[in-house]
C-alpha cells in the first residue's frame, strides 16, 4: 500500500516528526533511527553554527530540517528567523511559532496567519504551529500554508488530545495535512490521533524526557503506523453504553 | 546626594516614579506572611496540584515543607524536565567595572571598602569578550559596579554593542535605570536585565543601603518593569538570601516574579538565588541561616510555583550543589568565571565583589553536565 505524507509537494513515508529542543544531542542519532523520521524540528536560536553543541552537527543524513521560529514574538521576527534559516543553509521548510506569552507558550494565531503569508509568498513551505481554531486555520490556508499543525495540549504538557473535538474539525474540514503538535504525551495517545484522521504527528517531550529516548521513539512510531492503518481501514462502530438491537426504531417495516 | 538622611521609599530627582499597586501588593503579602503556620497537610496538598498558587508556594518555603524535600525535588525534577527537557544553558559573567557610590554595608564593592577599583577600556573590553568567546560561550552577562559617574549608560551601551559582536545573547546586571535608558541599551543589543532587590523588607532594606542610589527602596523594585516597557525581553528576580529573614525574601521574590509576568505576559522571568558571600574585609558577612538544605528548598519552591521561569546557579555555590540542581530545578549555570574586574586573559584591574566556590572552565562545566545526562545549550537566542 502506497500511503505517503505530501507536505507543499514533498512526499514522507514516516508520518512522526521528530521534535529536537529538549534532547541530549547524542541521542539524536538513534531516537531518528527507532522512530523511522525523516523529517525533525530544528530551532533556529539553538543552532550555534560552528560552535560547539551544534545540533546540525548530530543530525543524520536525508532527515529534512523543519526550522522553527521559536523564540518569535510576532510575525516580524518569525519572518526574520524564517530568512536566517534559510541563509544558514536550512531549506525551504519553516515552523512558523510565534508565542508571546511566557507562561503557557501558547501560539499566537493572527500573527501567525501574517507571518505565514509573508513566507508563503517568499517560496517557503510553510507549516504554521497554531492554536485549533477553523476560522484561523481557513485564513492560513488562504495565506499559502503548506500543513496546519494545531496543539493537541500545551507544549510539553504530555497531556495528549485536549482539543480533540477541535482537531477533528480541522481534519473535516481543512484539505492540508494537519499535523498534531505538542502535548502528546504517549504513544497512545498519537495513536488516538491518527484514527482521527491526522496526517502526522510531531512530538519532543515525551520522548525526551523517556527513560529510555531510543525506545520510545520506536514506541511512537509503532502507534503511529497503527493509527493510520486504523484511520485507512475504517474504524468501525463503538457502542459505548450498551448492546442495542441491529434496527430498533426501524424493525416494524415489512417490505 | 543620597545620605542616611534620605527617606529610602521616595523617589529622587531624575528617577522615573511607577505606579507602585503592584509593589504594594507584594509587600503587604509578605508583611503578612507566616510561615510557622503551615502544617505538613498544606504542603501534601501543594505537592498534588498541578498548578500552584501564591499559597502553595507559601506553604513550600514554609518550615513545615523541609521533611517533604525529597518529594518536592522529585516533583522539581519533573517538571523541569517537561518545561526545559534536558536543556542547560551556560553563560558566563564579565566584569567590566567595579566603582560604586552605594554604601551597602553586606557587598565587597560597596564604597566605603577600601579596594582596588577599576574599570575597563573598550579595547580591554574587547580584547576579554575576544577570549571569552573562544571558549565556546555565546550568553554573556555585563556586569559593573553601580556607579553613573564612573561607569555611565553610554559606557555600558558602547560594552554591550561589543559583546552583542562576539554573544548571541547579552544580559545586564548594573545599577536600575529609567525605561528610556534601557531601551537605549537594548538596541545596542542587550535583552536581560538583572537587578536584584536584595531584600523585601523595606526597614531592613533601609539599614542595609546607607547611602548612594541604591538606598531607593521603590525605584529598584521597579527597575524590572522598566526593564521591560524598554523593550528587553527578559528580566531576573533575585534576593540575596541570608541578609534578612530568607523565607519571607524568597516569597516575596516569588511573587515579584509572579505579578509581573502576569502584568507582562511576554516577559521572560528568571530567578537567581545568591546566598550572601564572604567578602574582602568583613568576616561577618557570612551566610547566617540560610545552608545548602535551606537553598535548595528555596529553589525548588520557585521551580514549583513558576515552572516555566528559568534558575540560574551561580559560583558562590560548591560544584556539587551546582552539578546537583541543574536538571532538578536550576536551568541556567555560570562557567569559567571571573567576579574581579577583567581577568579573563588581561590581568584583572579590579578586586573581586565576593568569593567564588566554583572555579571550573567551561570545558570542565560542560562535561559536569554532560556527566548528568543532560544536554550543556550553549546558544537559544535569536537576535532579531
Amino acid at each position: 500500500m502506497i500511503d505517503k505524507l505530501i507536505i507543499g509537494g514533498h512526499e514522507f513515508r514516516s508520518r512522526f516528526i521528530l521534535g529536537s529542543g529538549k534532547f541530549s544531542l547524542e541521542m539524536t542519532d538513534a531516537v531518528i533511527k527507532n522512530g523511522g523520521v525523516e523529517m525533525a524540528t530544528l530551532a533556529i536560536r539553538r543552532a550555534n553554527m560552528g560552535g560547539e553543541e551544534n545540533i546540525l552537527d548530530y543530525m543524520p543524513q536525508g532527515i529534512t530540517l523543519l526550522p522553527n521560529t521559536s523564540g518569535a514574538r510576532n510575525a516580524q521576527e518569525a519572518v526574520r528567523i524564517a530568512r536566517l534559516a534559510r541563509e544558514l543553509g536550512c531549506g525551504d521548510f519553516v515552523k512558523i511559532e510565534v508565542v508571546h506569552d511566557s507562561k503557557y507558550l501558547l501560539p499566537d494565531n493572527y500573527e501567525t496567519i501574517k507571518a505565514t503569508e509573508i513566507l508563503a509568498k517568499e517560496g517557503f513551505v510553510v507549516m504554521p504551529y497554531m492554536y485549533p481554531d477553523l476560522n484561523a486555520a481557513r485564513d492560513m490556508v488562504n495565506a499559502g500554508a503548506a500543513a496546519i499543525m494545531p496543539l493537541g495540549a500545551p507544549i510539553g504538557s504530555n497531556k495528549g488530545l485536549c482539543t480533540r473535538e477541535f482537531i477533528k474539525i480541522l481534519v473535516e474540514e481543512i484539505q492540508l495535512p494537519i499535523i498534531v503538535d505538542a502535548g502528546i504525551g504517549r504513544p497512545s495517545q498519537a495513536c488516538e490521533a491518527m484514527e482521527l484522521g491526522v496526517a502526522a504527528i510531531m512530538a519532543n517531550t515525551a520522548i525526551a524526557t523517556a527513560s529510555d529516548a531510543a525506545l520510545m521513539a520506536s514506541a511512537f512510531k509503532l502507534a503511529i503506523e497503527s493509527g493510520r492503518m486504523a484511520y485507512l481501514a475504517g474504524l468501525g462502530r463503538v457502542v459505548e453504553h450498551k448492546a442495542v438491537a441491529s434496527s430498533p426504531l426501524t424493525g416494524f417495516l415489512e417490505d | 546626594m543620597i545620605t542616611e538622611q534620605t527617606c529610602h521609599m521616595e523617589y529622587q530627582e531624575g528617577m522615573e516614579a511607577t505606579d507602585h499597586q503592584l509593589m504594594d501588593r507584594v509587600l503587604k503579602k509578605t508583611a503578612a506572611y507566616d510561615y510557622n503556620r503551615y502544617t505538613p497537610a498544606q504542603v501534601k496538598a501543594a505537592l498534588r496540584k498541578e498548578s500552584l498558587d501564591t499559597e502553595d508556594f507559601a506553604a513550600l518555603l514554609s518550615p513545615a515543607a523541609a521533611p517533604y524535600l525529597e518529594e518536592m525535588a522529585q516533583r522539581g525534577k519533573e517538571e523541569t524536565a517537561k518545561h526545559f527537557g534536558n536543556s542547560v544553558s551556560l553563560f558566563t559573567p564579565l566584569y567590566i567595572a567595579n566603582y560604586c557610590e552605594n554604601n551597602c554595608v553586606y557587598c565587597g564593592f560597596n564604597c566605603k571598602n577600601r579596594i582596588h577599583r577599576g574599570k575597563l577600556s573598550m579595547e580591554e573590553i574587547e580584547r576579554e569578550l575576544k577570549n571569552i568567546a573562544a571558549t565556546g560561550l555565546q550568553d554573556i552577562l555585563i556586569l559593573t559596579g553601580e556607579s553613573r559617574h564612573a561607569s555611565g549608560v553610554d559606557y555600558i551601551g558602547e560594552a554591550v554593542r561589543l559583546a552583542a559582536k562576539y554573544f548571541a545573547l547579552v544580559g545586564i546586571e548594573i545599577y536600575p535605570l529609567n525605561s528610556d535608558e534601557y531601551a537605549y541599551l537594548h538596541a545596542c543589543g542587550a535583552d536581560y536585565v538583572c537587578v536584584y532587590q536584595e531584600t523585601y523588607q523595606p526597614e531592613k532594606y533601609e539599614r542595609l543601603h546607607l547611602s548612594g542610589p541604591k538606598r531607593i527602596f521603590p525605584y529598584r523594585f521597579n527597575a524590572q518593569e522598566r526593564a521591560l516597557k524598554g523593550g528587553m525581553r527578559g528580566v531576573a528576580f533575585g534576593a540575596l538570601l541570608g541578609l534578612d529573614d530568607f523565607r519571607k525574601d524568597a516569597f516575596a521574590t516569588g511573587l515579584h516574579a509572579c505579578y509581573i509576568q502576569q502584568k507582562y505576559p511576554h516577559g521572560e522571568i528568571s530567578f537567581s538565588p545568591p546566598r550572601l558571600r564572604p567578602i574582602i574585609n568583613n568576616d561577618k558577612v557570612n551566610p547566617k541561616d540560610v545552608h545548602e538544605t535551606q537553598l535548595l528548598q528555596v529553589m525548588l519552591a520557585y521551580r514549583l510555583f513558576m515552572p516555566f521561569a528559568g534558575i540560574t546557579i551561580s559560583t558562590r555555590e560548591r560544584a556539587g550543589f551546582r552539578d546537583h540542581v541543574i536538571g532538578m530545578c536550576a536551568t541556567k549555570i555560570s562557567a569559567g568565571v571571573k567576579v574581579s574586574v577583567g581577568g579573563h586573559g588581561e590581568e584583572a584591574k579590579g578586586d573581586e565583589q565576593f568569593e567564588i566556590s566554583d572555579p571550573r572552565n567551561v570545558e570542565e562545566v560542560n562535561q559536569a553536565i554532560l556527566d548528568r545526562g543532560l544536554q550543556p545549550v550553549y546558544v537559544d537566542y535569536v537576535r532579531v
